[in-house]
């Protein structure tokens, strides 16, 4: 799998870059978007993530990863953010911030979960809950680039108010470029739902998922369980290891 | 360094209960959380080997039971891996590095580096030196039961000294080689050797 990864230089030395807000989206109750001016960012490729260290004003500090939200190219630089049950950074960022506060931050980090337009193949994305976000920065990228790459995304979601960038989502699979959006809800579904009601499983994946012969790059991310039975289950189903790519999302991870 | 801005409002678990075994910019769990970059692999016992070699040259290949039979040790170590997580007194079980060359009639390293090779394709690179005099081992347990494949079983590295990418899951080869071979996060940005009491995270730091 060392042999399949995009080429991203690492810059020389990650420095520490103050981070202002100058934006806040609440995208469900308990997720938000934090739109930042970062002067001197070098700039990242769709999947890449950073690390935010805040600083309390006894000296104290707390440092956690984060994906990047935003699109190598565009205007803002954005961080989603889910907030976790005693998530000491998560419920500061989701919680308590204002316009005008500022955090540390550096990166991008990690050149391995990331894709670029330049990459063949189709494109399979799997998502749980605030696992979409370095996947929303890939689609949005594919956008940006005006890529018609074939690609699914394949989400999973409480309910139909936790799901992360939903307009966003219906906007980009109805805009004629190929991308298909494929969504269940595994706890709760509103009357007249059309989509999926289960946690996703093989059959699920084999329903969705670009035949193997097609060779679709695959990006999963979300919560261990469905990252682990998601990734089986595709290579079971005839996909290389070496297209399938994992990130995973949790209290005590990302 | 100029002062670290504040994040106004930001007041965290604090530092009073600042634990003297936690490296800097790490913080506690309880759970243990798996971060790997692709599929776990089935494990396949009959078919296991875990090889040394030197360069080239095979020194030294073990099947499961062979393994198995191989003088076991026992150790309680921290852990401390990249993505800023730590956990305080993990139990594991397993046949140290120092046990490895002693059965391939090796009383040192043939060479200073170590590249690590695993199923799926990853490695890490390691000086040979962090894995000697006890401070490493290939671990076949985890809290008194068998390693399970999503932490890395049937048997992982365990370097606990350094960040946890380095205690490589699902190892089936230590290379012996001069000069180091940065491996798969090495060549990702990641730190070539990776002291959590140093904060070598990443590439340059």
């Amino acid at each position: 799998m060392a042999t399949d990864t995009v080429a991203v230089a690492p810059p020389k030395r990650l420095q520490w870059m103050t981070a202002r807000i100058t934006g806040v989206i609440d995208e469900t109750p308990r997720v938000r978007t934090l739109v930042l001016d970062v002067p001197d960012w070098p700039g990242h490729k769709a999947g890449q993530h950073v690390d935010v260290r805040l600083t309390a004003d006894d000296g104290y500090q707390a440092q956690r990863s984060y994906s990047l939200a935003s699109a190598p190219g565009a205007a803002k630089l954005e961080l989603t953010v889910e907030m976790l049950p005693n998530g000491e950074v998560s419920s500061y960022l989701a919680g308590e911030v204002r316009i005008g506060d500022t955090f540390e931050m550096r990166g991008p980090i990690g050149g391995y979960f990331v894709w670029t337009e330049a990459l063949d193949g189709p494109l399979f994305l799997v998502g749980g809950g605030s696992g979409i976000v370095p996947l929303m920065a890939m689609l949005r990228q594919r956008a940006a680039s005006a890529s018609r790459t074939p690609t699914t995304l394949l989400y999973s979601s409480r309910t139909l108010g936790d799901i992360i960038y939903h307009a966003e989502l219906e906007k980009l699979a109805a805009d004629g470029s190929g991308l298909t959006v494929i969504h269940t809800l595994t706890r709760e579904q509103p009357a007249g739902w059309s989509g999926e009601t289960r946690r996703i499983d093989r059959a699920m994946l084999e329903q969705t998922v670009f035949a193997p012969a097609l060779s679709p790059r695959i990006f999963i991310c979300g919560p261990t369980p469905l990252v682990e039975l998601a990734a089986r289950d595709l290579r079971d189903l005839g996909h290389a290891a070496q297209r399938i790519k994992t990130e995973r999302f949790g209290p005590s991870g990302k | 360094m100029s002062e670290p801005p504040i994040s106004r409002g930001f007041r965290g678990r604090g530092s009073g209960g600042r634990n003297a075994r936690v490296p800097p910019g790490q913080h506690l769990v309880e759970d243990f959380p798996v971060l790997s970059a692709g599929p776990t692999p089935e494990p396949d016992l009959a078919s296991w080997r875990l090889t040394l070699e030197d360069g080239d040259t095979p020194l030294g290949e073990w099947t499961w039971a062979q393994f198995n039979a191989l003088p076991q040790t026992d150790v309680t170590v921290d852990i401390h891996c990249v993505t800023t997580w730590s956990k305080l007194d993990t139990d594991w079980h397993g046949v140290l590095i120092d046990t490895l060359l002693e059965a391939c009639g090796l009383s040192e390293p043939p060479q200073p580096y170590v590249l690590v090779h695993c199923d799926g394709g990853y490695t890490t690179n390691v000086p040979a030196e962090d894995l000697l005099d006890g401070k490493a081992m290939v671990a076949t347990q985890f809290g008194g039961g068998p390693l399970d494949p999503e932490h890395g079983g049937p048997a992982r590295l365990l370097v606990p000294h350094l960040y946890f990418w380095k205690s490589a899951k699902w190892v089936r080869k230590l290379q012996f080689v001069d000069p180091e071979v940065p491996g798969f996060w090495e060549e990702n940005g990641y730190h070539i050797y990776g002291d959590p009491w140093r904060e070598q995270r990443y590439d340059g730091d």
